[in-house]
């Protein structure tokens, strides 16, 4: 039932995983050009975004494609988002920090 | 401005669907005549959205039992097993649970939602971590709030993205547990337990199973989806309702788990709420002791269901993605649903009308529940409805009709 959105690699388990770049200075700009492709990928549009952009308000997302925007990441990034960690993301600066956050922890 | 004004879009949202004449989530029954019959608004309806599916909520021994032990013990136990202590029927009833699915332990709370608030709050705390499936139903993401684990979602029925989120979660310390249910109760589809049993095995995880659209529902003897995976002994935790196949209210979790019943001091969902009365009790042993004695029930329940599903599908309705007693039919706008929904019950069909956000991925259904007491000419009367009905809002472009009954 649940659509998936192209930029994953869903493979099977085996599959190699996530086409994430290592971080840099332009990190943040970095992930910001990642996370447009990835929101532009779900909501079928092109999309403008800026570290305060509100992901619900602004972007126009139901509960359905926040979820889908998230497993998207999720994949790209080869991390999981826990649920209470989604719960307190509102802008795409709080994104690109909670991804930021949970990479550094699995590389740790 | 009132203090439930922050629910604002919500009843903006219900006041649109009231203002079609219709109001699904509040259907007042004039009276319930039998399982597949009840009254609504003076006219006589097919029950096909109860959930009851063994029909056993007027089985003569039951409501026998139910009255003797309401005489004989009271209508209540007025608190919890904690302070009131245990009755007979409490004990009586688990060991019965527990013989039934072969395990060593079993313990009821007072509803099914209560049951997996209080397995899957104590099951995991704060450093483990639950393994939802997407498409779970409120009570285990509810449940999961309450324990403080940290909780991933995995794709519906997707085991390789299960598989995926455990491998990340290698050398993390913390429990694992995988939560999946036996039937998914808005489409009616099963979870490939199969292979979720054998990712909990190569990832050393935990698995519990909601079964409570599954109890003598699926498997040869009844006892729901991991009997008929086969995948009984990878299964940790069954947890599952009796307001379903058993006609009542309660739910219960079964386990060979050591130190099981630490949970009865632990689980506060368990401990804080008063106790199953008496009368419940005796008509869900009652009930259960059918399920194993009348296999013919089952049988009669999966006749009846392939027979409403095929039969829809013959027409052209988009159904969920297997035959099962749940039977979900997709439509394609909130207002077709709506109308749909009316004509059916003006047509004398009771049904269930589930919308977003309540449904897998916004998806609006005409959700049916069918049982083992329907007669073959109340299915055939429902699928006839939904025939006209289809026929007159433009769903259906050729009458195939009568394939269905060639089944």
């Amino acid at each position: 039932m649940r659509q998936n959105t192209q930029l994953a690699v869903v493979g099977g388990r085996d599959a190699p995983e996530s086409g994430a770049p290592k971080r840099d200075a332009d990190a943040g700009q970095s992930m910001r050009n990642e996370i447009s492709t990835i929101f532009e990928e779900v909501l079928g549009r092109p999309v403008v975004i800026e570290d305060d952009t509100d992901i619900v308000e602004d972007l126009g997302m139901d509960s359905l494609g926040v979820m889908n925007f998230v497993m998207a990441i999720e994949d790209f990034y080869d991390i999981s988002i826990p649920l209470d960690r989604i719960a307190q993301i509102r802008t795409v600066a709080d994104l690109i920090h909670t991804v930021d956050d949970l990479r550094k922890g699995s590389a740790a | 401005m009132s203090i439930l004004a922050k629910h604002g879009a919500y009843k903006q949202a219900y006041d649109v669907l009231r203002a079609s004449g219709v109001d699904p989530l509040n259907v007042r029954f004039d009276a319930v005549l039998s399982p597949t019959e009840g009254v609504i608004g003076g006219r006589k309806m097919i029950l096909l959205g109860t959930n009851n599916y063994l029909g056993l909520t007027f089985d003569p021994e039951c409501v026998e039992r139910a009255v003797e032990a309401t005489r004989g013990q009271g209508t209540g136990t007025t608190g919890s097993r904690v302070a009131n202590g245990t009755y007979g029927g409490h004990k009586e009833l688990e060991g019965a649970i527990a013989k039934f699915y072969g395990r060593k332990h079993a313990m009821v709370f007072s509803t099914g939602y209560q049951a997996n608030l209080g397995v899957l709050s104590t099951l995991v705390g704060r450093g483990d971590h639950l393994m939802l499936d997407a498409d779970s139903h409120a009570s285990i993401y509810d449940g999961s709030r309450l324990g403080y684990a940290e909780v991933i979602r995995f794709r519906h029925n997707n085991p390789d993205d299960l598989y995926k989120r455990l491998r990340r979660l290698e050398g993390v310390p913390g429990d694992r547990l995988i939560v999946v249910e036996g039937i998914y109760s808005m489409l009616g589809d099963t979870a490939p337990l199969r292979e979720i049993a054998q990712v909990k095995r190569e990832t050393g995880a935990y698995l519990l199973v909601d079964e409570a659209h599954s109890l003598g529902v699926l498997g040869e003897t009844g006892r729901g989806l991991a009997e008929a995976a086969g995948v009984e002994a990878d299964v940790d935790f069954i947890v599952g309702t009796f307001s379903k196949s058993l006609g009542s209210v309660g739910g219960f979790c079964v386990s060979d788990s050591d130190d099981f019943d630490i949970m009865r001091i632990i689980s506060r969902p368990y401990m804080f709420t008063a106790s199953l009365p008496p009368g419940v009790m005796a008509s869900t042993l009652g009930a259960l002791e059918q399920l194993q004695a009348q296999p013919h029930l089952r049988h009669d329940l999966m006749r009846n269901a392939c027979r409403l599903y095929d039969g829809l599908r013959s027409m052209g309705f988009e159904t969920g993605p297997e035959p099962n007693p749940i039977v979900a039919v997709a439509m394609p706008d909130q207002e077709t649903a709506v109308m749909f929904w009316k004509m059916l019950i003006e047509g004398g069909v009771y049904l269930n009308l589930a919308l977003p956000p309540a449904t897998p991925s916004n998806v609006r259904l005409l959700r049916s529940s069918v049982s083992a007491a329907h007669t073959t000419a109340q299915i055939d009367t429902a699928l006839d409805v939904f025939a006209e009905t289809g026929r007159s809002l433009g769903f259906l472009t050729s009458g195939r009709r009568r394939a269905a009954g060639a089944l």
